[in-house]
């Protein structure tokens, strides 16, 4: 489309190599960026196979670190404390949290600003604002922080009510806002075909919308058991004594002194998260080419 | 039955009762004690005593305190400039590939931001410590250095942990801002014989301003409220009010104390992020 004049060809020319020196300093780019991100990461890993006490100069290959971090009785009650809380806590806010969408995506009502601000709130609060809100909370209306001990088909557990309220209180935001955004890109089209057949509310609900939103619903558990999983402040402030998860667990051995075992331990709740990313994307890309549901009338 | 079918208000409140109920106790009224607790009087044994007072209000201003409010801002500030420096063009470089490669990088940035904060910190800590660190530890057997460099216990480790702990979420908006692109205004406006410099000044980076105003939200109120960061790299020298606050809970027991400095800390944020806001809307408009 261009009118050839030779100045004109040779501006093009010009911006045709400037593109291309562009597009490589960019790729040159986009590899030292992510280098940077990877790796501390990778070296971290790297030195959780060390055979010595040092985390900085290599000296042979072994698993020792590994053996110490399975034979450290502490070590293995906080993970089994990280899973329990992590559990209850990404229940209780899902179902919640999942409620809180549909009231605020669906609906308008009158004070609905106010309420939808209380939900966004958490979210972006500084998690030490939060943990300290709530240890005043606990101590101040003598509800306390002692977990529960409780007896469970024999097994004793000890439930830190205090913690799992801190996680559901942060995360029903969290998994609200995952599901909200589903509902917003879901089709009304297939809601209205249920109630135009004579589907009530809660039929339309439990056929249609709720198979529908699952990917959403699905998608904010694992974002809540994530943040839940990874949460050191929170926990840190609002767990009574004897209560220890494994981040809270790694802060004090970082303060103690560093070793190898804590780039074990790293290792492996990285490889936890880095599976529950995967899981997370499988489960994107699945629901991507499942738009269409199937109907079980 | 047939009243809360058509009364589509009472739907909404019945859905949101449990949620808002527990919100409401157990974060908003949290909220309000550590207000009500800003204006009280420490009590001897840690807790409070119920008589107003402003020493607390007043204490955090004091200039012992109050650098630390400067110095944690300005961490907060720099760290927010760096990450959307480095963020930016990576964003830029993502939204830039083949469709097909995009998705694996989204996922690859995916990974270090779902990796523990506190690991993550901890990794950089082996990196960064004085004596002990990989990296000084390995310029000093090269010979490339005499002393140790003063890498850790100072605010470059600080800003450098935070940085990399907050850079995903940087990159993330501005990514999705740039990926909604349309690719036909540029076109355009290269048509239109801009040069890829102006068209990008004109169009790409106007455009992309929701995702950096965002970015930087996301990372810059965290960052001011750092915790972690500080208390590890910071080698216990170099504190945040993260740490400052803290101490008054785990430390001192100075409980109105440290809740006089979360409030004013919240309202801080608060303000910044309207200045932000304010400032990033006129300069759209300028633009």
């Amino acid at each position: 489309m261009s009118i050839e004049t030779p100045e004109l060809a040779y501006h093009e020319r010009w911006e045709r190599i400037k593109a291309r020196f562009g597009s490589w300093g960019l790729t040159t780019y986009g590899i030292l960026a992510f280098a940077f991100l990877y790796l501390p990461i990778v070296i971290l890993i790297l030195f959780s196979f060390n055979e010595s006490r040092s985390v900085s100069k290599w000296t042979g290959f072994s698993l020792r670190w590994y053996g110490e971090m399975l034979k450290d009785d502490k070590i293995m009650i906080s993970m089994w404390n990280s899973i329990f809380l992590a559990v209850v806590s990404t229940a209780i806010a899902t179902v919640l949290g999942t409620l809180a969408a549909l009231g605020l995506e669906r609906y308008s009502f009158r004070g609905k600003t106010a309420v939808d601000s209380m939900f966004y709130l958490p979210v972006i609060i500084p998690d030490i604002a939060m943990a300290i809100m709530l240890l005043l909370f606990f101590n101040m209306s003598g509800i306390g922080f002692t977990p529960w001990k409780v007896s469970l088909f024999g097994v004793k557990l000890a439930v830190p009510y205090s913690v799992i309220i801190g996680h559901v209180a942060f995360n029903i935001s969290f998994v609200a806002i995952v599901v909200r955004a589903r509902l917003a890109q879901m089709d009304r089209t297939l809601e209205e075909a249920a109630q135009d057949l004579y589907a009530n509310t809660w039929q339309t609900f439990r056929r249609v919308t709720l198979p529908m939103l699952m990917p959403g619903i699905l998608g904010g558990a694992l974002l809540a058991f994530t943040l839940s999983l990874d949460d050191f402040v929170i926990t840190f402030f609002t767990s009574g004594a004897g209560f220890n998860t494994l981040p809270v667990r790694v802060f004090g051995m970082i303060k103690k002194g560093v070793t190898p075992k804590i780039n074990a331990l790293s290792t492996l709740m990285l490889a936890v998260s880095l599976s529950l990313v995967v899981i997370s994307i499988l489960l994107r890309t699945r629901s991507g080419d499942e738009e269409s549901v199937q109907m079980g009338f | 039955m047939e009243r809360l079918r058509r009364n589509p208000e009472l739907q909404a409140w019945l859905l949101l009762a449990i949620p808002a109920a527990f919100l409401l106790i157990f974060f908003m009224a949290p909220l309000v004690i550590v207000f009500v607790y800003s204006f009280l009087e420490r009590g001897k044994y840690g807790g409070v005593e119920w008589v107003f007072t402003l020493e607390n209000i007043r204490r955090v201003f004091d200039p012992l305190y109050f650098k630390t409010f400067v110095r944690s801002f300005y961490i907060a500030i720099v760290t927010t400039l760096i990450t959307l420096i480095l963020g930016y063009p990576l964003a830029y470089y993502i939204a830039n590939s083949p469709p097909s490669r995009r998705n694996a990088l989204v996922f690859a940035l995916m990974i270090p931001f779902w990796t523990n904060f506190l690991i993550r910190t901890y990794a950089w800590l082996t990196l960064l410590r004085t004596h002990t660190g990989l990296i000084n530890v390995t310029l000093l057997n090269w010979g490339l250095i005499q002393k140790p460099l003063p890498l850790f216990g100072n605010d470059f480790a600080i800003i450098l942990g935070l940085v990399y702990g907050w850079l995903p979420v940087m990159v993330l908006p501005i990514y999705a801002a740039l990926e909604r692109l349309d690719r036909s205004l540029l076109e355009a406006a290269r048509d239109l014989y801009a040069s890829s410099f102006y068209a990008f000044r004109r169009v790409t980076w106007p455009l992309s301003i929701p995702g950096v105003v965002a970015g930087s939200m996301l990372v810059f109120i965290p960052s001011l409220g750092a915790f972690v960061t500080p208390a590890i790299l910071g080698g216990g020298k170099s504190l945040m009010i993260g740490n400052i606050i803290s101490n008054q809970f785990l430390g001192a027991h100075d409980w109105p104390f440290g809740s006089a400095l979360s409030m004013v800390m919240m309202i801080a944020m608060l303000i910044a992020t309207l200045i932000y806001f304010r400032w990033t809307t006129s300069s759209e408009i300028a633009t």
